[in-house]
């Protein structure tokens, strides 16, 4: 009964998920400009990360863990890195 | 290692599904957002509900998940939900503030003017952000 419950909770959030990861996929093709699709990649990567959690937790495994970390990871470094060329033209000076 | 979901007690399932489903949903509300709003700074505030409460409810059901399975605390999903606190906010200002500067080097009208001090200086025009 439990496990029923976990899974089509998981299953759920599997659809909310992939609707939301294709929202921003729309959004990074038809951004009028650069920042928009920025925004829409880190949207995009936070999305896949939770995806990733939980397609772990449907498995009931622990070995996505951490490939959701390192998703999250780059995310933040590509984004970071990303905001700054927009601002000075180039990454490191 | 796998997990047999047959131990987790009812009430711990029905507590991780409804965290699952309010981050989830709450992820898709903020990409609608992100979808629909007219301009780009409506549109930077939508994705952070996804990486607050979004994040913040997927992690507390994992966590919840994992530690009735396995019958002892399983705490390290809630790394996900440091970093994704910790880092989101950094980001977010960063490209706010690239977005602006790049909007005042055009002279675009709908962002207000530079203030005085960084307006002679067009290279720290996006730093300088103490004047109100």
């Amino acid at each position: 009964m439990s496990a029923t419950i976990i899974v089509t909770a998981a299953w759920i959030a599997h659809g909310a998920l992939a609707l939301a990861m294709a929202l921003c996929t729309w959004r990074m093709i038809a951004g009028p400009r650069a920042q928009d699709r920025i925004l829409a990649l880190d949207s995009l990567y936070v999305s896949a990360m939770l995806q990733l959690l939980t397609f772990g937790v449907r498995t009931g495994t622990t070995v996505y863990f951490e490939a959701a970390l390192i998703i999250g990871m780059l995310g933040f470094i590509a984004t970071l890195s990303l905001a700054k060329f927009l601002m000075r033209g180039e990454v490191i000076e | 290692m796998m997990m047999d979901f047959a131990n987790v007690p009812l009430w711990a399932a029905i507590v991780a599904a409804a965290f699952f489903v309010i981050g989830a949903g709450l992820t898709l509300l903020g990409t609608i957002g992100l979808a629909t709003f007219p301009s780009f700074y409506a549109r930077i505030h939508a994705p952070t509900l996804g990486s607050s409460w979004g994040a913040g409810g997927m992690v507390m059901g994992s966590m919840i998940v994992f530690s009735a399975a396995s019958g002892r605390p399983v705490l390290h999903d809630i790394l996900i939900g440091i970093f994704a606190t910790v880092t989101t906010p950094v980001t977010l200002m960063m490209l706010g503030r690239a977005s602006l500067y790049r909007d005042r080097s055009e002279g675009n009208p709908e962002v207000p003017p530079a203030p005085e001090a960084a307006a002679n200086e067009p290279a720290l025009a996006g730093e300088g952000g103490d004047a109100p």
